[in-house]
């Protein structure tokens, strides 16, 4: 479903800020698969993730979502293959908008915005349907303004947006590092539902080892721009906290470097 | 001070306001709505005019000519677009860019830096002669009112489109946009032309109106735009919550603006001093939405805190009153 093959990417390249984000990373992700990432801060991780999404062009390498060659497709032009979700709920929605017009939105990725309504009377029904799925209330809402959403409420409506059409690959970029615990739970719980619910390959960034341990069928770390462990099926299902570490010195040679990971 | 004189300008007062109130719409799509401070306006402000009394001149009838001011206007607002996705300038560079080459052409458009056309010789849609004693349907006020309402309509449909949405949305949040697949440059290049296009079809009116076009009657533009936005919000903001009616807001702070400029004016103040009067007035109206979230909120609800961040650049201006309308209803 995604093929990343040797991409690389230095950022401010020959100034004193240069700094080699992603050093010939090469991915295969087969369709359904659930791929949590794992690193410490500034692994390439995010990179990764903004790399397959187009918001700037890789130096070298391809990337290939199902079949088709992205590497050089513009951002708006990729995102017909992509859903994503970011770290911060701001990021994800339109503020100033109702409910349902981000959704009307989200409903439109990778089609042709006409001069037809900008939402449908048939679409509003639909929209009040899934949102009453998320259990939130935001169903009873449709017509208020995002702005006035909580980070929680936000992330799960934004995670409705990305999965409205169905994308290739679903991209979650730490997307429930803003929350507090229980709200993360749940929007993880919604993640979880939804993913199963539409077989989405997912790309999941997270800061929680526990979390990459749970969820997903493959867990790979990241350090210092490069893919480090790729652990999946049998062995990743007996993994824990303790041997991912273990793991983590073993190949890097150092220690872990982000407490907010360990205390998961 | 004779209240007759004060009195007899209030209706020209109220027509120039309406004409304004037009141009005031352009910038609000611009300023509020894509989030740019466009002062490629300045120069539109002159460029419609003189492209209408140039057509005018030239014996096309009336509805040619403002169409031709229109898209000459639309023109403007492309070469800001290019200069500014394109070409990596920031907006308000691009503007400024643009409002200067417009200087040029004008002149070039006109022959010279003005030319009047007499009322009893053409047939003009709107004239300062038609605002008293004229059948209703001749009457500027009436004619400026419909334009008005028929512009705010079409605004209105538009922006509730499927495209109007993802023209919003651009505004609202570039990178959501990109996300969802809206090509973003191609969006502001298209609202910059939409915003451009009022303006002009604004001064197409206002030439008509004072008889003549002149190279510099789009000086200071983008402040009486801002200026009729930032009122209207200020007076209307709390009631008109509809988007149509938001616009409708633009074109009574325009009024309003016009008319407390006359009462200024009738006060007897040096006329040297209206613009710097003005500038003064837009600078603190820019400045209170700041203030008020600097120095005059609690903390409150997370989610308000966070979009509301005070320490937002100027930019930040649309943000902080979304926030804080969204704050309002939640206090």
């Amino acid at each position: 479903m995604l093929d990343i093959i040797n991409i690389s990417k230095t950022f401010n390249p020959g100034t004193i800020n240069e700094k080699t984000a992603l050093n010939g990373v090469s991915l295969n992700l087969e369709d359904g698969d659930f791929v949590t990432v794992i690193g410490g801060n500034g692994a390439g991780k995010s990179t990764l993730l903004n790399a397959v999404a187009g918001t700037w062009l890789v130096d070298e390498g391809q990337i290939i979502i199902d079949g088709v060659n992205v590497t050089k497709l513009p951002e708006h032009k990729r995102a017909a293959y992509l859903g994503r979700v970011f770290q911060d709920p701001m990021t994800g929605t339109a503020a100033t908008m109702e409910i349902q017009e981000n959704l009307a939105l989200a409903e439109r990725r990778g089609k042709s915005r006409t001069l037809r309504r900008g939402i449908t009377k048939q679409e509003r029904a639909e929209y009040k349907e899934l949102l009453s799925m998320l259990g939130l209330g935001l169903e009873n809402r449709m017509t208020a303004k995002v702005g006035l959403l909580s980070g929680g409420q936000r992330q799960a409506l934004t995670l409705l947006m990305a999965t409205l059409q169905k994308p290739k690959l679903l991209l979650l970029d730490e997307h429930t590092a803003a929350l507090d615990p229980k709200t993360a739970a749940k929007v993880l719980e919604i993640t979880e539902l939804i993913v199963n619910r539409d077989h989405l390959t997912t790309l999941m960034i997270t800061h929680n080892m526990k979390d990459a341990i749970t969820h997903g069928n493959r867990l790979i770390m990241m350090n210092e721009g490069k893919i480090i462990l790729d652990i999946r099926g049998e062995e990743k299902k007996k993994l824990t906290v303790k041997n991912l570490l273990d793991q983590f010195e073993q190949v890097s040679g150092e220690q872990f470097s982000n407490d907010s990971a360990l205390l998961g | 001070m004779n209240f007759s004189t004060l009195f007899n300008a209030l209706p020209g007062a109220c027509a120039q306001g309406l004409i304004w109130g037009i141009m005031a719409i352009g910038v609000y799509i611009t300023y509020r709505i894509l989030d740019i401070a466009d002062l490629t306006v300045d120069g539109t402000m002159a460029t419609g005019g003189a492209t209408c009394i140039m057509m005018l001149m030239s014996g096309h009838n009336i509805w040619v000519a403002m169409l031709a001011a229109t898209g000459a206007g639309m023109l403007a607002g492309l070469v800001t677009g290019i200069l500014h996705t394109a070409m990596g300038i920031p907006a308000i560079l691009a503007g400024i860019l643009t409002q200067l080459s417009l200087y040029s052409i004008n002149l070039k458009i006109m022959g010279k830096s003005n030319q009047a056309v007499n009322v009893n010789n053409y047939d003009l849609l709107v004239s300062l002669r038609y605002i008293k004693g004229v059948a209703p349907w001749k009457n500027t006020i009436v004619i400026v009112i419909l334009l008005t309402v028929l512009l705010i309509a079409i605004l209105y449909w538009f922006f509730g489109t499927e495209f109007g949405a993802s023209l919003r949305a651009t505004g609202c949040n570039p990178g959501m946009s990109r996300a969802q697949g809206i090509n973003t440059n191609f969006n502001k290049v298209i609202g910059l032309m939409i915003s451009n296009g009022l303006v002009a079809f604004s001064s197409a009116l206002l030439a008509q109106y004072q008889g003549f076009a002149d190279v510099n009657m789009g000086r200071g533009a983008i402040v009486i735009g801002l200026a009729a936005v930032i009122i209207g919000e200020a007076i209307f903001g709390k009631i008109f919550r509809n988007f149509a009616l938001s616009l409708l807001a633009v074109s009574f702070g325009a009024i309003i603006y016009y008319i407390v400029l006359q009462v200024v004016i009738w006060l007897g103040i040096d006329t040297d001093l209206l613009k710097l009067l003005s500038a003064s007035v837009v600078a603190v109206f820019l400045a209170v939405p700041y203030w008020k979230g600097r120095y005059f909120t609690k903390p409150v609800h997370k989610t308000t805190t966070v979009s509301s961040q005070p320490s937002s650049v100027p930019e930040g201006n649309s943000n902080d009153t979304n926030a804080k309308k969204g704050g309002s209803r939640n206090a």
